[in-house]
């Protein structure tokens, strides 16, 4: 029985799918337009950062030198964090009070998460700066209800840029998360509690472990995009608080100087390759976002 | 093959003797759902260490009234008590029950062990005893060197002995299952039914246990209880139920019955004669009525079948054969009778030419073989 068995459940290998040819001839145009539009431009950024301003790995190497490069990279990496940190946090408060309520709270509660969604990115950045600056709709009724003396530095600094990117984000935190938790069966949550575990063991013991997956989705997710914010820190960091595309823009668009430029977008490309790449060691990545 | 027929174990499980089997007693107990009685009324009494199995179709509500024991389901009237000890509004970890879960439930994030352990942990029992009770445990159930295998990978009657072992393994007062074969092949079925069994007799623990299953039912249980819509229908010993039903539904639910309908003609002190049709029946009971339309059941397995009249049978009735079907050891024949359409039961050593479509036949039937319903 003990040797049946381990045959039976041997490590299960998906059969690859097979792609007739016909079907490359249907999505040939998609591949056309992609490499036109997408490979195309990448493979150009990738070259240039090695040919510009005389070819070799020269841009590569100010990345050792430069203190400013380094800033920027290490306040890119930290307020990435941070943003993953607050927005899969909040993410799965959400998702786990979404879990839980009636189905008409659900459906309330998943309209506000998505409404941002529809709301231009910018729009979002400056309603924002509206509520936190010195002046601001939230300082003004803090000062004059006398709760405070002086106004609270809210934006144009890294707070400002944490709390507009972690509301950003928190859709794409939700989203994965709720997915992961709907998933699990209420059923196992129950045995727990019938064989004498409290909700709160339950919780630390059952849930919490069987909703990793989620987390990591959700927090992967909004790392990746938060590495690559432009429009958020530039407006509420005032000028202050510098993050890489931010920089990309500046080199390309002001200083042109398009070798450290493309540089530092193609840091930025291999880091979110090899994040992936890491990532997918550890956990199938299309289950994680629900592909298939 | 739950139990260990060598005996070389000591087990740390408590058998018959080790703790007091606990009774379980519903008052009118209730659950509405809306509009909806998914368990309506129900009192019913379940002394320590019975096999009580719940029956019934789809929906009646079966789950429903486990749940409510278990503590996961709220009623919305009437009490539940273990040993006099009202437990109505205990949150499920304070019950002190094992739960065998439809689809096992198992923690796939962990081992066998863990997953054994976990009940264990939970109750704050030291290492060394948790050790040797999940060692027991799985003994029980033939899962020793499994300890490292995380449920994914093993196969459905291993991971339903896992789901067993865990719930077993903190001595429960009572132990409930939730159609827990209902994923098993027939063969596998057959196999647990009789170790689920060996195991109630080896703990001596009150067992209730939920199936749509009728010979699950009938060959597991010290008693059945019979539930539609939400209500007890009968409750009684397999044997009792299946030779005495009290309604149609428990007569046709319970393996297959002949329902005849016929006209109350006359009532002897412990017989009493049926007209069906042209007919004249003897049936070895008294109704209550003394007269009326009368509904008797019939089982397909106490009905003779004959090529010629059987002269000395007191109830005997022609037709002709509409189908027969080979079972292996029986066949089942459906004959078409100036009473109605009739199943009857018999050996499969008859010729398949005697049971031939269209073939003449004679169906007869003892008095005793009959049984009256209520409705
Ligand atoms: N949470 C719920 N909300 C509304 N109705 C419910 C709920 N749970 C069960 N019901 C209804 O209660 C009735 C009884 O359900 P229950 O699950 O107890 O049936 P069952 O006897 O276990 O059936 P099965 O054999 O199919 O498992 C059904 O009509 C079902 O639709
Ligand atoms: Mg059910």
């Amino acid at each position: 029985m003990n040797t049946i068995a381990a045959k039976q459940y041997q490590q299960k290998t998906h059969p690859r799918m097979r792609f007739p040819t016909s079907a490359w001839l249907l999505v040939l145009p998609l591949i056309l337009v992609l490499g036109v539009l997408y490979a195309g431009p990448i493979a150009s950024v990738l070259w240039l950062s090695v040919t510009d301003p005389s070819p070799g790995l020269g841009n590569y190497e100010r990345l050792l030198t430069s203190d400013a490069l380094q800033r920027v990279l290490w306040s890119t990496f930290r307020i990435s964090a941070l943003t993953t940190l607050f927005a899969t946090l909040l993410g799965y408060l959400i998702a786990y009070t979404m879990l839980h309520a009636s189905a008409r709270h659900r459906h309330w509660i998943m309209a506000f998460v998505l409404v941002p969604f529809w709301v231009s990115v910018l729009v979002r950045a400056f309603a924002w700066l509206t509520l936190l600056r010195t002046e601001g709709v939230l300082n003004t009724a803090l000062v004059s209800s006398g709760i405070i003396t002086t106004p609270l530095d809210l934006v144009r600094n890294e707070i400002g840029v944490l709390i507009g990117m972690v509301h950003y984000m928190i859709p794409y935190a939700v989203l994965p998360l709720y997915a992961n938790m709907q998933g699990i069966d209420r059923r196992i949550l129950n045995a727990s509690r019938s064989l004498g575990a409290s909700p709160w063991t339950t919780f630390i013991r059952v849930f919490l472990p069987l909703s990793a997956p989620g987390v990591a989705a959700a927090a992967l997710l909004v790392f990746v995009l938060a590495l690559g914010f432009l429009v958020t820190p530039a407006i509420l960091g005032g000028g202050r608080v510098v993050m890489i595309a931010e920089y990309v823009r500046v080199q390309i668009m002001q200083t042109v100087r398009w070798g450290v430029g493309t540089m530092m977008a193609s840091v930025l490309l291999i880091t979110v390759v090899f994040l992936l790449a890491a990532m997918s060691r550890v956990v199938d990545i299309r289950k994680l976002f629900g592909a298939k | 093959m739950l139990s260990n027929a060598s005996g070389e174990h000591s087990y740390a499980i408590s058998g018959p003797g080790a703790g007091r089997a606990h009774s379980l007693v519903f008052t009118s107990l209730s659950k509405t759902y809306g509009g909806l009685r998914a368990v309506d009324d129900i009192s019913l009494r379940i002394p320590g260490g019975e096999f009580l199995t719940l029956l019934g179709p789809s929906g009646s509500g079966k789950t429903t009234l486990l749940m409510m024991i278990a503590g996961f389901v709220q009623p919305t009237g009437g009490e539940i008590y273990v040993d006099d000890r009202r437990i109505t509004d205990l949150p499920p970890e304070h019950r002190n029950f094992g739960m065998v879960f439809q689809g096992y439930a198992l923690f796939p994030h962990m081992t066998v062990a863990e997953n054994v352990t976990y009940p264990l942990r939970v109750r704050g029992i030291s290492r060394a005893e948790a050790e040797t009770k999940v060692r027991s445990a799985l003994a029980l159930v033939r899962l020793g060197g499994f300890e490292d295998r995380y449920p994914r990978q093993l196969s459905g009657g291993q991971q339903q002995r896992v789901a067993i072992a865990r719930a077993l393994v903190f001595n429960p007062d009572i132990l409930l299952f939730d159609e827990p074969l209902g994923a098993l092949d027939r063969q596998l079925r057959a196999e647990v039914q009789v170790e689920l069994k060996a195991l109630h007799r080896r703990l001596g623990t009150t067992f209730i246990y939920v199936t749509h299953d009728q010979e699950e039912a009938l060959s597991m249980s010290d008693r059945v209880v019979i539930f539609n819509r939400g209500r007890i229908v009968q409750a009684g010993g397999p044997g009792e139920l299946y030779e005495r039903p009290k309604t149609r539904f428990v007569a046709e639910f319970l393996g297959t019955s002949n329902c005849i309908k016929g006209q109350l003609v006359e009532k002897a002190p412990d017989s009493c004669r049926i007209q069906i049709g042209q007919r004249q029946i003897v049936h070895a009971g008294r109704p209550s009525a003394s007269t009326g339309e009368i509904l008797l059941a019939i089982r397909p397995e106490n009905l003779a079948l004959s090529p010629t009249e059987p002269v000395g049978s007191p109830n005997r009735v022609q037709g002709k054969v509409l189908q027969a079907a080979y079972h292996g050891p029986t066949s089942q024949v459906l004959v078409e009778t100036e009473i109605g359409p009739v199943t009857v039961m018999c050996l499969a050593q008859r010729t398949l030419a005697e049971l031939a479509p269209e073939k003449p036949v004679w169906i007869s039937w003892s008095p005793e073989a009959s049984v009256l319903l209520s409705e």
